[in-house]
């Protein structure tokens, strides 16, 4: 795990951004990946896609995500899911 | 029954009841007569004929479900594919189904555009978000606004008559050959299974029902048709995504009924306290599709104690066999129960003869109204599952399920009769697999199986050999196969190897591989 101050919002951005590129996209280096838009919506990530980004969020930032944060409002879009994250620490630190 | 008049009775009995909750919008059952009138009258204006095929391409919406119903109402015949089917296979159903018409939006046109030009028969193109600037690779097809503004001639008057014996749907199923097989269903097909299922269900028209599951899957589509049947509300979501919101909504909907499949009960009971959610509405879960597994079963008891929960067992080609009542579940975990009303089911063995001592197992046949009339064009492959029993006028559809029957007559599943997988509920074909595996000039040898996954039954694994000095990574297979096949058939592993195990006959071995 990282200091959680090392991570600014581009950095959770591209850090959230290569996992799925590595893991759900799985090195198509052509496919766009805007990190405004819904992923699930565009089908790059299932239900059980959600658990594995849920368990990779927790471990790589240090955060501890609770049942109720299960929602397409902290974990749509990677965009969504940097603020998520940035105020999961936040709120740790 | 027609499976049209599900809708037109409960437009009569409840015009102003709830019939369909989707994305924010809610529509009564009056609406929703008042749009498949419209649509109706639309497809009529095409010139669509008695029993012609319909192709519906849609994530779960209100367009999905007026599809369906028009389609009905003009007399044609419904096809509905799973929104992530990629394009070579949609061209492969749109062209074996021989539909004239396909009713789709831009982002599911746009990702089947390369291969309009191939769609041999298909003439008009209906979009939900039509714009007047679009145009298809395809000059010789038509594009036409779903929802169209212009006067709507009333052309119903001059439908063909229709009986219950005609052709409803075409439901694709993964195929073992490797190419999908058309499960055709009239209206009595499938008006039987539904009434077998509303009565052991015990629905009635204060139900709710909480659907995430895709219209692609018979499993989802008939809970549409079946909430219409007996007058109920279907709360339609895209999809089963996030856990959280998903018991929030039902709780925030009030839903009575809740089909699910095992991945979704794994993924449910992955939330650190499943218990903390009460959902006072809720009177039963069901599950289908594959068998859950007996941990799971008491997890969801402890978690939802005062809800029903039904297994049951079924098939795309009866639609559903069996289930167990709920009282029972406790004492019988692993069991699938008995077949459900108006349908015979028993076992045989090797020879076809019925199998009448308890607990050996045999291959399961069954016998109703709900047997298909064949797969679509396929009669060769049609005869190996249906034939006639000892009094000819005896239809019977052979299973490929194995199972074991207990001394209560209660049933419990063996296994498969061939090496079709089970994953996340949905019946995938290893060959179909294969050969877009064998797509890839490196690859040499494939081989695809299940191997035993807490969240999705079976995973879907790949051993593969590689031509000498290949450079291919399994990502980049993995890549592949995400190009060209739905996302539950791609495989979760990829494994390669200098070479694969072969039989005596120099075929690959697969249960050496499964063994190991």
């Amino acid at each position: 795990m990282e200091n959680n101050r090392g991570f600014d919002e581009q950095k959770i951005i591209d850090i959230i951004s290569e996992f799925i590129r590595h893991n759900f996209l799985l090195g198509d280096k052509n496919k766009d990946l805007d990190a405004n838009v819904s992923l699930y919506e565009t089908r790059i990530v299932d239900s059980t896609g959600v658990l594995e980004i849920v368990d990779f969020l927790e471990e790589k930032f240090g955060i501890k995500i609770e049942d109720d944060e299960l929602i397409p409002d902290n974990l749509d879009s990677i965009k969504k899911m940097s603020i998520f994250v940035q105020r999961k620490m936040g709120n740790a630190s | 029954m027609l499976v049209n008049q599900f809708l037109t009775q409960s437009i009569e009995k409840y015009p102003d009841k709830e019939a369909l909750i989707c994305s924010g919008w809610r529509y009564s059952y009056k609406d929703i007569g008042e749009k498949v009138k419209d649509f109706t009258n639309i497809l009529l204006t095409k010139e669509l004929e008695k029993s012609d095929r319909v192709v519906i391409y849609l994530e779960n919406s209100l367009e999905s479900v007026v599809a369906i119903f028009s389609i009905l109402e003009a007399g044609g015949v419904f096809v509905v594919v799973n929104p992530q089917m990629k394009s070579k296979k949609m061209s492969y159903i749109i062209n074996d189904s021989g539909a004239k018409i396909l009713i789709t939006d831009k982002v599911h046109l746009n990702q089947i555009d390369d291969v309009m030009g191939e769609c041999k028969f298909l003439q008009d193109v209906f979009l939900v978000d039509y714009e007047d600037s679009l145009n298809v690779k395809n000059k010789t097809i038509n594009l036409n606004p779903f929802n169209s503004v212009k006067d709507i001639i009333d052309k119903r008057n001059q439908v063909l008559n229709i009986v219950d014996e005609d052709l409803a749907s075409i439901i694709y199923t993964s195929g073992s050959t490797g190419f999908p097989k058309g499960v055709t269903l009239t209206h009595l097909n499938m008006s039987s299974a539904a009434d077998s299922i509303i009565n052991y269900l015990e629905n009635n028209s204060d139900d709710i029902i909480f659907n995430v599951l895709p219209l692609s899957f018979d499993y989802g589509l008939y809970q549409v048709l079946m909430a219409f049947k007996f007058g109920g509300t279907i709360v339609l979501e895209k999809s089963f995504i996030f856990p959280h919101h998903v018991l929030q909504r039902i709780k925030e909907e009030n839903a009575t009924g809740f089909p699910i499949v095992p991945a979704i009960a794994n993924i449910l009971l992955r939330l650190k306290d499943l218990s903390k959610y009460e959902l006072p509405s809720l009177r039963y879960i069901t599950n289908t599709a594959q068998k859950l597994p007996k941990k799971t079963i008491f997890s969801l008891i402890d978690a939802f104690p005062n809800v029903k929960i039904y297994s049951m067992y079924g098939l795309t080609e009866c639609k559903r066999v069996s289930y167990l009542p709920p009282e029972k579940l406790k004492e019988k975990p692993d069991s699938v129960g008995q077949s459900m009303p108006n349908t015979e089911a028993f076992l045989v063995d090797d020879r076809g003869k019925r199998i009448t001592k308890p607990n050996v197992i045999g291959e399961l046949v069954v016998r109703g109204p709900n047997i298909m009339v064949g797969y679509w064009n396929k009669p060769e492959e049609t005869a190996k599952v249906i034939k006639t029993g000892d009094d000819s006028k005896d239809r019977l559809l052979y299973s490929g399920d194995l199972f074991s029957m207990d001394s209560d007559g209660d049933l419990y599943f063996q296994g498969r009769k061939d090496d079709m997988i089970k994953t996340a509920g949905e019946k995938v074909s290893p060959k179909e697999i294969e050969n877009v595996l064998y797509e890839l000039d490196d690859i040499q040898e494939a081989a695809v199986f299940g191997v035993q996954d807490d969240i999705l039954g079976q995973a879907i694994k790949a051993v593969v050999a590689l031509r000498k000095d290949s450079t291919l990574t399994d990502k980049e297979i993995i890549g592949h196969c995400l190009k060209h096949l739905e996302n539950f058939m791609v495989p979760k592993f990829v494994e390669i190897r200098g070479e694969l195990p072969k039989t005596t006959t120099g075929k690959i071995s697969k249960k050496e591989l499964i063994d190991n």
